[in-house]
């Protein structure tokens, strides 16, 4: 068994389920790195009213396949088909969003379930139709990575370069729309137009997932890697490796455990493996975790208990708060009687005369930068340049 | 005539009702920005039926609906919490969780006998309307004996209830409502529970999500929810006045799907009918198109005319 999950992991077990395996990590990773602008634009929901939009698409490819003499399960025009109505369901959401009074999340409900709906219109006259058995079509709905075949993998795999690549290139004005719109606007960006190029990397990458993950799960490939990488940074630019790792490595191990155990929809795998990393992100990722978070707001507890301490003791009173005694005490400022030693005497006033410091420089230069203050960044001689200091140093004696 | 009577009526009232309760709330949903949140309520009922049906064994009305009771709370408890302890934004948590509960209803359907069982993803996603049949009706003066309502479809049976239950909650607490969706700080300050409310709302979406998408399927629940809701939002300012819109626009939505789902491919000569849940979608879809562009006071063209006249006029 664990051989066999060693070879699967290590593409070693046969041509068909390398060919799998290499078709999910590419898509992986190209949702990841693309749902990051979506997800920093706070419009992650927009891809859904995408992957519901290709459905009717999808119909009408078939119905023009059929027309045209073929089986209509060529998947190029099914494809083509998708794109197309996916790309009028994001316009549709763009002008509605624009134009009317409704707000972006109704526009999104409006495209979403209109569309499918048309889609299931289409799907039920293609069931009526002589020989037009929808089993092909049904397999986007949920999607059917066992069946991808070489050619399929090798294009999901150049359109993921493609859509990484063509990310990297406006790296930096998906940055300036996702971050201030309205800054890059007044500074000149076109911001509707770099939201347009986003929307179709976006449509690009469900497109091409729609058979692998199905249309309603191929969401969650450009949804979830984002929201997982963004635990464990604040750069953009580390967001964005993070996220296709985060990505690439849930069509991995997904992919191989679909391969080991029969009767699972690959899909549904990959995207609950891509839940578990996000689930572990939300609670262990040191920069944004809930328990690094907790432990930091702990120690930000203690640091405003021993300052306040020290300053009540540099104005000659006792600390009233416990807290405060006990932090003292294990610092070594207050001994066991609970009496003022030495080095604490020092310590409240060096203390007090870092609070006269920072008022000084918070009344002298009031337009500065609020997030220095002593609470985060502790000494001011380690912030503030010797000049300045020098300046303060003055008013305040 | 009986044909019409077994088939379409209770399927054209499933229609009615499952749009009056669901537009009812979407107003609510539509105008506190939580349109997506029945989104992903509609999409979480499908684990949500497979573990009611792995614990009891049955496919029966209840326990697959409580199952997709739970489904629903869980998901929306799970969706608030990552919102307030991780921070994400809320459009977001909403992806991660519709998403991570529907991948595990499927690999839980494909993995146990539950896809045996007649609970499927298709059914789940479409609905499936055209069966609710009303076997015992025969003529119009049959609805007024008793026996005629002993073979009434529990569909309509469950709808009609939920329908009536929630009518009455909205008309009851109608000011409450209205306070709370408008200005929480007002309502806040005046000691309404927000939370409370709003949690309760929840709730019904929930509630009323569950019962229709057995008979409709969950796109056409989110199409009532929100369709509706939003063509009245474009042709009134009147909180009450649209919700009386929306009922009536969710029905003749309604109507009109299921008549041209049902009879409009015989006027071409074939004899099968066509979705009528997607119809009813795409209908209400048309409306909304149709308000959006020619409302008479929000509507794009009626903007535009009246600012070409302004134009004149200066």
């Amino acid at each position: 068994m664990f051989e066999k999950a060693l070879a699967v992991f290590t593409f070693q077990a046969g041509y068909n389920t390398s060919i799998v395996m290499a078709g999910v990590v590419a898509l992986g990773i190209g949702g990841g790195v693309i749902g990051v602008f979506p997800f920093l634009r706070k419009r992650t929901l927009i891809s859904n009213a995408i992957s519901h939009a290709t459905l009717p698409g999808i119909g009408l490819a078939f119905l023009m396949g059929i027309t045209l003499g073929g089986t209509g399960r060529n998947l190029m025009l099914l494809m083509a088909g998708a794109a197309l109505t996916g790309a009028l369901g994001v316009l549709a959401v763009q002008w509605i969003k624009n134009h009317t009074r409704l707000a972006e999340d109704t526009a999104i409900g409006t495209v979403l379930s209109v569309f499918f709906g048309f889609g299931i219109v289409l799907l039920s006259h293609i069931q009526t139709l002589k020989g037009g058995s929808p089993a092909g079509l049904n397999s986007f709905l949920l999607g059917s990575a066992a069946a991808l075949t070489a050619a399929e993998a090798q294009l999901i795999a150049f359109s993921a370069a493609g859509v990484i690549t063509i990310s990297i290139i406006f790296f930096k004005e998906f940055a300036v729309v996702a971050f201030d719109e309205d800054f890059a606007a007044a500074q000149g960006w076109h911001t509707t137009r770099i939201d347009l190029i986003m929307m179709a990397l976006l449509l690009a990458i469900v497109t091409i997932g729609l058979k692998t993950a199905g249309l309603i799960l191929v969401v969650a490939l450009v949804i979830i890697p984002p929201a997982a990488a963004w635990f464990w940074t604040m750069r953009y630019n580390r967001m964005i490796v993070l996220a296709g790792t985060i990505g690439g490595l849930s069509g991995w191990i997904g992919g191989t455990v679909s391969a080991l155990v029969p009767k699972v929809p690959t899909g549904a795998v990959i995207v609950l493996v891509a839940a578990a990393i996000f689930t572990f992100s939300l609670l262990f990722a040191p920069a944004r975790g809930v328990i690094a978070w907790g432990i930091r707001h702990i120690f930000l507890k203690f640091r405003i208990a021993e300052t306040c301490g020290l300053i009540a003791i540099a104005n000659g009173f006792m600390p009233p708060d416990t807290l405060a005694r006990k932090i003292m005490r294990w610092r070594g400022y207050l001994d066991i009687n609970g009496k003022l030693t030495q080095s604490g005497a020092t310590a409240a006033e060096d203390r007090q005369r870092q609070q006269h410091l920072w008022f000084a420089y918070q009344e002298r230069y009031p337009d500065a930068d609020r997030s220095l203050n002593p609470l985060t960044n502790g000494k001011i001689e380690s912030v503030l340049p010797p000049d300045i200091l020098a300046e303060l140093e003055n008013k305040t004696t | 005539m009986t044909n019409f009577l077994t088939i379409d009526f209770p399927a054209i009232l499933v229609a009615i009702l499952t749009a009056t309760t669901c537009g009812l709330l979407g107003n609510f949903l539509v105008l506190r920005r939580q349109a997506l949140i029945g989104d992903a309520i509609s999409h979480v009922a499908l684990p949500g039926i497979v573990i009611g049906f792995l614990i009891t064994g049955t496919v029966a009305t209840l326990p697959l609906m409580l199952g997709a009771m739970g489904a629903a709370v869980i998901s929306v408890g799970l969706i608030e919490t990552i919102r307030r302890v991780g921070g994400l934004e809320s459009g977001a948590a909403i992806g991660v969780v519709f998403t991570a509960m529907f991948a595990a209803g499927i690999v839980l359907l494909e993995q146990t006998d539950a896809s045996n069982a007649h609970i499927d993803a298709e059914h789940a996603l479409y609905g499936n309307l055209e069966s609710t049949l009303w076997l015992g009706l025969s003529s119009w003066t049959d609805l007024l004996t008793k026996d005629a309502y002993a073979s009434m479809p529990r569909e309509l049976g469950t709808i009609i209830g939920v329908t009536l239950a929630i009518s009455f909650l909205i008309v009851t607490f109608f000011k409450e409502l209205k306070i709370t969706t408008f200005d929480p700080g007002l309502a806040t300050s005046l000691g309404l529970p927000v939370r409370t409310i709003s949690n309760v709302l929840i709730i019904l979406v929930a509630v009323a999500a569950v019962a229709a998408f057995d008979a409709v399927g969950s796109i056409l629940v989110i199409a009532m929810f929100i369709c509706p809701a939003a063509t009245a939002r474009m042709l009134t300012d009147n909180l009450a006045r649209q919700l009386w819109l929306s009922v009536a626009v969710g029905t003749v939505a309604s109507i009109g799907g299921y008549i041209l789902a049902a009879f409009g491919p015989q006027a071409f000569g074939s004899q099968k009918a066509l979705s009528a849940a997607g119809m009813i979608a795409v209908i209400a879809g048309l409306l909304q198109l149709f308000t959006m562009i020619a409302a008479p006071r929000y509507g794009i063209l009626t903007r535009f005319i009246r600012y070409g006249r302004n134009k004149k006029h200066f």
